[in-house]
């Protein structure tokens, strides 16, 4: 509540006093300290005198001393901003209270958000109040100013004056902002020997080699999804890993959502290496390992009449046979189709995607281009002349922006080596990791959200950067570390300049302040470019048979490890696989059977004589001659939530095999990991649970109510029939199981939305993991390339719901427009309740989950829900503390509450908007309207709950060919 | 009768064993009223305890002290000690609460309904069967207070003027075993101490030392055994029986609706109340029988609790252990037959699923080793009587596991499925009640007379050759 | 040997017995008696403040509106409290060097906020808005009482739940035009019957009133 938000905010300085805190947001058991003693026996004191109960502690109020405008205390303010990653940028809308952020929301009129936000955006929020975050300069590890580095570092750079910068190089991660890059031509500029050097290790090298080889130059391709009827994915997780990610879930959802009486549907045909978000998402999915891939995407265009056949193909006949189905399903929708090659694989492939795009004239249709938006270098070559110099001994001063280049360098151009002979470094980063270690200067990095800069999105549309909090530490951004040794401006002022002397002219600071309240500078984005093929002419690698092959891909949760001390992330269930606080080499259940192995065992990896021991997990839909390892886990130098989390495979990653090995060879070591996953899977029996309903695009046509058929919810109610027909609202969901990708940002939404504590791995572990909304995921058909159905669940809100009559205490009972409440404070915790769910939605606090100790985090929780404590049942209310803020602010203008103006944190995260939330008895309600749709089914309707929340069934659209 | 006192064997020859049971005496042809009242009230005022009792008592107090720490950390940490989660978020407390409650049954069955049905077997043991009860229903009590996630606020279940203006939510059934249980407690308390009051008293007289007279007087409340002290005695005593003898059959009802009537299957059964109610007799005797025969034996009252006592027993577990068997083929075929996905998934987990081991191990110590009960050597022979009735408690506490995890763990969202494991805790805090109980009884075979002076005086009355 | 229970012993019995039972009910009685006391709620209890504030002398002596001070009172859950500046508005002319305002002086010149003692402090986990109860009518006085004759301020109701169901269960009890809202002495002729008229002009959900998510999240 307000007051607790106010007395925060007077604290604020208290957060750099709260540098120690017991334990990580991660850990669940604390030790048995004194002061939890001396507050357990407080508490039983304060039992033996009853009415010292009653008797609260005296609550201080602290107004402000001088009230800033536009803030009315209570209230949230929203500003927007944008966070880059990977050098694109996505534009972010934060709820702010009293001046700390609480709630991270996509930019609705941001081109790569449209309102959307995926996982990693949604928990940067916890990464800005991490305790553990780096928060003094240190100098050779000591704690020091900056004032001493900025003259240090001045010193340095007159120092190479004279010989025009030569030693002096620059390594940052992928750049899109054009103010440092502007800062970076000075900086050059002023010292034309220096180098700037950029590297990431998730990076579009590929890609844009790939188009050099096609198109003769790096260009950027666009897709648009919602124009293509037949789309091919050759390993592109484009759904989830691909940077525009967000913008291709909704025009890909868009192309299949059951709308009644929608005339066709897309049709994704997925071949992948191993099973992604957008594999899981496939009519047809073809798994083989990657160089199988590039074999299928050379068959394919010969199929196609692109190219003469080269060497007989050796394809197994039910690969042929998928393929000449492919092909005549893309050659009827010329120009309607689309084919997508992923960064993971070779430049061949795109080269190969490109030429059949233009073959099938989808160029400039449903695949566009521009000029890059970041710097289209090849950065492992960038990284490596890096190497050279430094192993040279020739780098007086290497300034590291940002990155941890020690940890995500490939292992053979061995970094740290070449590191400490760099006569100075410094290193920029937002904690103390592996690269901090080795440098001479660490500088403690800005929190995007304490920070001003700016950024591109994905289609060059220019997104402003802007702070919502003060630097809680003593931290800089890279545009003041540049500065230092130009003119030593705050960050604002360099940005504000820099656009000023851009913009200059036509009334500026009008459009700089529209900027600052859209996010973004309209119209700025970059013009389509034309493109012409270059002929091509390619020899697959051969597939030698019975080779074991390794992919590397980012970790889906923890990026390149960037993430690993975000316990939120750290949680989250893994798509697919539903790992948690760990990595694992994926390999598929034919291979694990047949060299004997089970989930957890410990295996020896061996690629090009090096070697790294980690636990398998089995995977439905992996290939049999190929492993998939996800890199980013296994870090180091990192704060208490990264600790032991994950096994570090940049080990295994060199620069000639980044994203597959090939040859490795595998051995079983006999040892045993305990790997911690949220769900067992089974071979559903749901037809007759009825728990998942799923039909081909075809049945609907011919039958749309075959999704009612098996349904059998009764109607008839004996007992007060009308109870459920409130005048009033009536709050109901349809969640859109075609329309869901299974991305898991509404996981992590509900999360930050409503308090939900993490509870580490153990609790994990014994099945106590607190997320009030799962995406289960069902797999129907052989272990070795099943079907996978994501269904989100949250609390189904059940008019008859069979957890509120079992409650002694009655704190879980209905109000008036139809929400299964839940009082904490009037709950004593028997737990009947969560017996008694037919859908186990209901979370438990085993042991006192949320920190009250730690100050620094206090600030994120949202002041509008309750943070419950040990031994409280909590659950999904469909966000209540929304509802009511929209109820109140309604009534006091006095009017109702307009559809589609008040959503729930999953429905606005949902970047295929596939949860609608909204007045069921308000026939013109979009949730009524999907309600009314023939899809339209209730999960275990048949135990006569009467949810709330329904679901649509899922539709798919195989290929006729294929199927039969 | 076959014999005289002066001719006839000693009860426990195995010639009466032959012999048709109810023709065994139900007390020994030597006793007086002088002797009943030496021997019994005597282990209580002038012997001195066997070794046994301090070797017993001397355990028994090292598992209360394990409960204590159980207890403590439990109060410290939260629930999340106990193996429990979600979707089983009930687990040993709830068992062992069920478990106690049943073995709690024994007593009010003998004194009440046998009393009210003049079964003059009942006399020997039925104080102590009372007292067992009361230990039982002590054990049962404390599980659902535990096993509440926040326990400093267990009142609230309990309907009074609060400062919140609310009250409990009459339909859980969680309420409802509040009240069955507590007043099942008080009636169980009034009725044995009722029993007491007369024993009590010839314990005053013969008291050798002033605190001794002094404190079994206060408690004797001024008992002077005149005919209209006799009569009172007599009216209340058959009045709580009368009271006593519903709650045998509600108390084990309402705790069986705490599962019948959630949806969960294997739970959702009609049959559950009497089923359960069959169980819990069933282990009650059991559990009279692991403890009546030790002590007969230690305490040489072999001539009181004679072959008889135990035969008859036998023969009830045996019947009641055939309505529990019924029970289990209900469950199973009720599941095929209701055609129910769940109940019949349900069920094939049960029997073969991860815990399917246990399922049998119940199914062999219900059902299979009790029916050695056909048998009237193994009926009445102590030594093969005891092992059976030990098979049988472990069994019940097994049946309750069965119920409350098997079922929980394998329920309608195949995504939420989950195995159970107990932790160390876990069997902490059983292994402590046990020693609660245990504690408690030994108490009060040393301080109180464990069988009922006066009543045996009436039997010798009407024993045959006896003084009329 | 000797009696030792004496013939009266069997009434002291009956007596004890007796005194068992009243000394159980006292002890409930008493502890009932506690919680409703003035102890435990701090009802009617005046607390210190870092600059001992007199609503009776700014409201009743100098007639300044509520929401002068409380600004958000009509906007928001929270009712607000003066900033400094506020405070300094008026006290940068009078009282200028009032030792007793120091404290806001200071505040005022280090930034330092006033810390105040919380008078009505509802627990955590209850979410009250002032915004939507002063447009739905229910005036200051109701439950802040008659804050103008108030020299320090203090509680008038023990704000236990039973003490908001009072109104949540029958608001026409108290409602009252949004024009009187602020008036700390207006008194209704006939309260029920133009409660029942409010109740029905203000479009007060009564049905809804008392579902736990009002108050509760």
């Amino acid at each position: 509540m307000i007051w607790r938000s106010l007395d925060e905010l007077a604290a604020v300085p208290a957060f750099q006093s709260a540098r120690h805190n017991e334990f990580p947001p991660g850990a669940t058991e604390p030790p048995v300290n004194r002061r939890d003693f001396l507050k357990l026996m407080a508490a039983s004191m304060a039992l033996a005198s009853l009415p010292a109960c009653t008797r609260q502690p005296i609550e201080k109020i602290v107004p402000y001393v001088k009230q800033p405008e536009e803030l009315v205390p209570g209230n949230p303010l929203f500003y927007a901003t944008a966070m880059t990653l990977g050098g694109f940028a996505s534009g972010l809308m934060i709820e702010s209270h009293e001046g700390h952020p609480t709630k991270i929301e996509g930019n609705p009129g941001h081109p790569s958000s449209l309102g959307a936000t995926n996982v990693l955006q949604q928990a940067a929020l916890l990464d800005l109040y991490d305790p553990d975050r780096s928060q003094t300069v240190l100098n050779h590890g000591q704690p020091s100013t900056w004032e001493s580095f900025a003259t240090a570092f001045q010193a340095q750079m007159q120092s190479v004056q004279a010989n025009h910068g030569r030693g002096v190089h620059i390594l940052t991660e992928t750049i899109s902002s054009p103010t440092l890059r502007s800062q970076l031509q000075t900086l050059l500029g002023k010292y034309p020997e220096a180098r700037w050097h950029q590297y990431e290790p998730v990076n579009r090298d590929n890609a844009f080699a790939g188009a050099r080889l096609a198109f003769g130059e790096a260009v950027e391709m666009h897709c648009h999804f919602d124009r293509a009827k037949v789309i091919l994915s050759l390993d592109s997780d484009f759904l989830y890993g691909h940077p525009d990610n967000l913008r291709h879930a909704l025009a890909f959802a868009d192309g299949r959502r059951a709308q009644s009486g929608r005339a066709d549907m897309n049709r994704l045909y997925v071949v992948e290496s191993s099973a992604s978000v957008t594999g899981s998402n496939a009519d047809h999915r073809l798994p083989l390992n990657a160089t199988g891939i590039a074999r299928f995407a050379y068959e394919l265009a010969t199929r196609l009449g692109l190219m003469a056949a080269g060497s007989p193909s050796e394809l197994t006949p039910e690969t042929r046979k998928w393929i000449y189905a492919l092909a005549d399903d893309l050659l009827q929708n010329e120009g309607t189709s689309l084919v997508i090659a992923g960064e993971n694989q070779p430049p061949d492939v795109h080269v190969l995607a490109h030429n059949i795009n233009d073959f099938l004239g989808n160029i400039g249709h449903t695949v566009t281009f521009t000029e890059p938006v970041i710097n289209p270098a090849s950065q492992i070559e960038s990284l490596r002349d890096l190497i050279a110099a430094l192993h040279a001994g020739s780098v007086e001063t290497l300034l590291i922006l940002g990155g941890n280049p020690t940890f995500t360098a490939p292992a053979d151009f061995d970094f740290p080596a070449g590191l400490l002979k760099a006569k100075s470094c410094i290193h920029l980063s937002t904690e103390v990791n592996e690269t901090s270690a080795l440098c001479e200067w660490h500088i403690p990095q800005n929190h995007f959200l304490e920070s001003w800069s700016d950024g591109r999105a994905f289609d060059g549309t220019v997104s402003i950067v802007q702070p919502l909090i003060l630097p809680l530490y003593a931290g800089k951004s890279a545009h003041e570390v540049l500065d230092v040794v130009t003119l030593g401006r705050s960050d604002y002022d360099i940005v504000h300049d820099f656009w000023s002397q851009k913009m200059a002219g036509l009334d500026f600071e009008k459009n700089w302040r529209q900027a600052l309240h859209d996010g973004y500078f309209a119209n700025t984005r970059l013009p389509e470019k034309r493109v012409s093929l270059r002929t091509f002419q390619i020899t697959p690698v051969a597939q030698k048979t019975g080779s074991l092959e390794i992919t590397f891909s980012p970790d889906p949760n923890i990026h390149d490890g960037r993430f690993a001390n975000n316990a939120w992330l750290q949680e989250l269930p893994q798509p697919v696989t539903k790992l948690t606080w760990d990595n694992a080499a994926l390999l598929s259940p034919g291979f694990a059977a047949k060299e004997g192995l089970a989930n957890g065992d410990i295996v020896d990896l061996e690629l090009n004589g090096r070697r790294l021991s980690l636990p398998v997990w089995i995977t439905p839909g992996q290939p049999d001659d190929s492993i998939a390892l996800h890199f980013g886990g296994g870090r180091s130098h990192v704060g208490r939530v990264g600790k032991n989390a994950g096994f570090n495979t940049y080990t295994l990653r060199t620069s000639d095999s980044l994203y597959i090995g090939r040859d490795v060879r595998m051995q079983k070591t006999g040892g045993h990991y305990p790997l911690v996953t949220t769900q067992t899977q089974h071979a559903i029996d749901s037809e007759e649970r009825q728990i998942f309903r799923e039909g081909t695009f075809a049945d609907f046509k011919a039958d749309p109510e075959f999704a009612k058929k098996s349904s059998e919810t009764p109607i008839e109610t004996l007992f007060k029939p009308e109870e459920f027909k409130t005048d009033g609202y009536r709050w109901g969901m349809a969640i859109d199981l075609t329309a869901c990708i299974g991305c898991n940002a509404c996981i992590l939404a509900c999360q930050s939305e409503n308090n939900i504590p993490v509870v580490g791995k153990d609790q994990v572990s014994k099945g106590r993991i607190m997320h009030w909304i799962r995406v289960d995921t069902y797999f129907r058909g052989t272990p070795e390339n099943p079907d996978m159905n994501h269904q989100p669940v949250p609390c189904m809100q059940c008019e008859n719901a069979p957890c509120e009559l079992v409650c002694p205490v009655g704190a879980t009972v209905h109000d008036k427009e139809g929400l299964n409440l839940q009082v904490y404070n009037r709950c004593v915790g028997t737990r009947y309740c969560s017996n008694n769910c037919p859908y186990k939605v209901r979370r438990f606090n085993f042991f006192q989950y949320a920190d009250y100790h730690d100050t620094t985090l206090k600030p994120l929780w949202n002041p509008n829900v309750t943070v419950r404590s040990r031994g409280v049942m909590e659950k999904c209310t469909y966000c209540i503390q929304r509802i009511s803020m929209a109820r109140i602010g309604s009534e006091e203008q006095g009017h109702k509450i307009q559809d589609g103006q008040l959503k729930t944190a999953c429905q606005q995260v949902c970047p295929a908007r596939a949860i609608v939330f909204g007045d069921i008895g308000d026939p013109k309600s979009a949730v009524s309207k999907l309600k009314a749709n023939n899809l339209n089914f209730s999960m275990l309707g048949e135990l006569n709950t009467r949810p709330r929340t329904t679901y649509l069934a899922k539709l798919r659209n195989p290929n006729p060919q294929l199927t039969t | 009768m076959a014999y005289t006192a002066q001719t006839g064997p000693t009860p426990d020859s195995p010639k009466t064993n032959l012999a048709d049971a109810s023709a065994m005496p139900l007390i020994g042809p030597t006793e007086t009223f002088e002797s009943v009242t030496q021997n019994i009230g005597g282990i209580v005022l002038t012997q001195k305890p066997p070794r046994s009792w301090f070797f017993g008592a001397g355990v028994a107090f090292i598992l209360l002290m394990v409960l204590l720490c159980a207890i403590s950390w439990l109060l410290y940490r939260g629930v999340g000690i106990w193996g429990i989660n979600i979707p089983v978020a009930w687990g040993f407390a709830i068992v062992n609460f069920v478990w106690w409650i049943g073995i709690g049954h024994a007593g009010t069955f003998i004194s009440a309904i046998l009393l009210l049905v003049h079964q003059q077997w009942r006399t020997s043991i039925n104080r102590l069967t009372e007292a067992m009860t009361l230990f039982a229903v002590a054990c049962a009590g404390l599980f659902p207070l535990l096993h509440l996630g926040r326990p400093l606020v267990f009142y609230w279940l309990f309907p009074y003027p609060d400062t919140m203006g609310l009250w409990p939510q009459f339909r859980s059934p969680l309420v409802w075993d509040v009240f069955a249980v507590s007043t099942y407690f008080t009636v169980s308390f009034l009725f044995w101490y009722a029993g007491l009051i007369p024993d009590l008293a010839s314990l005053r007289d013969r008291a050798p030392t002033r605190r001794k007279k002094v404190i079994y007087g206060i408690l004797a409340l001024g008992w002077r055994g005149s005919a209209a002290h006799w009569q009172n005695h007599q009216s209340a005593y058959l009045l709580l029986a009368g009271l006593a003898a519903p709650l045998v059959l509600s108390v084990h009802s309402v705790v069986s609706f705490d599962f019948a009537v959630a949806i969960v299957p294997g739970w959702h059964s009609t049959i559950f109340p009497p089923y359960f109610v069959a169980g819990a007799i069933y282990s009650g005797f059991a559990m009279v029988l692991n403890i009546v025969i030790p002590i007969r034996k230690i305490y040489g009252l072999e001539n009181y609790i004679t072959a008889r006592h135990l035969n008859n027993m036998a023969v009830i577990m045996l019947a009641t252990g055939m309505m529990v068997t019924y029970g289990y083929v209900m469950e199973a075929f009720m599941a095929w037959y209701s055609g129910d996905v769940f109940e019949q998934s349900m069920m094939a987990n049960r029997a073969f699923g991860p815990y399917g081991w246990i399922f049998w191990a119940l199914i062999l110590l219900n059902v299979i080793l009790p029916q050695a009960l056909w048998f009237k050597r193994i009926r009445t022979t102590p030594a093969t009587l005891f092992f059976v009735a030990l098979a049988i408690n472990i069994g019940m506490w097994v049946e309750r596991f069965v119920i409350v995890i098997t079922s929980l763990q394998h329920d309608f969202t195949p995504s939420a499925w989950r195995l159970y494991r107990p932790t160390f805790w876990d069997w902490a805090t059983l292994a402590g009640s046990i020693g609660l109980f245990l504690t408690l009884l030994f108490l009060f075979l040393r301080v109180l007379p464990m069988i009922s002076i006066f009543e045996m005086r009436k039997l010798i009355t009407e024993k045959p050759g006896g003084r009329a | 040997m000797a009696q030792i229970f004496s013939r009266r012993s069997d009434s002291i019995l009956r007596a004890s017995l007796l005194l068992l039972l009243v000394v159980t009910l006292a002890g409930a009685f008493v502890l009932h008696t506690m919680y409703w006391s003035p102890y435990a709620t701090r009802e009617t209890v005046p607390l210190d403040q870092p600059v001992p504030f007199s609503h009776k002398h700014h409201v009743y002596g100098l007639g300044i509106d509520c929401r002068f001070c409380h600004t958000s009172v009509e906007k928001s859950a929270f009712a607000g409290v003066p900033t400094t500046e506020t405070c300094m508005t008026c006290h940068s002319q009078i009282w200028k060097d009032a030792p007793i305002l120091a404290p806001v002086r200071q505040s005022l010149a280090t930034g330092v906020p006033l810390r105040w003692n919380r008078v009505y402090d509802t627990p955590d986990f209850v979410f009250f808005n002032h915004g939507i109860h002063v447009s739905k009518g229910i005036g200051c006085a109701t439950c802040h009482g008659q804050l103008d004759q108030m020299p320090l301020t203090w509680k008038s109701h023990n704000l236990y739940m039973k003490w908001c169901l009072e109104c949540h269960r029958a608001p026409e009890k108290f409602i009252r035009p949004r024009s009187e809202i602020f008036n700390l002495n207006w008194q209704a002729e006939d309260q029920l019957v133009l409660g029942k008229k409010l109740v029905a002009e203000y479009e007060v959900h009564t049905n809804q009133l008392t579902d736990c998510s009002m108050c509760h999240r």
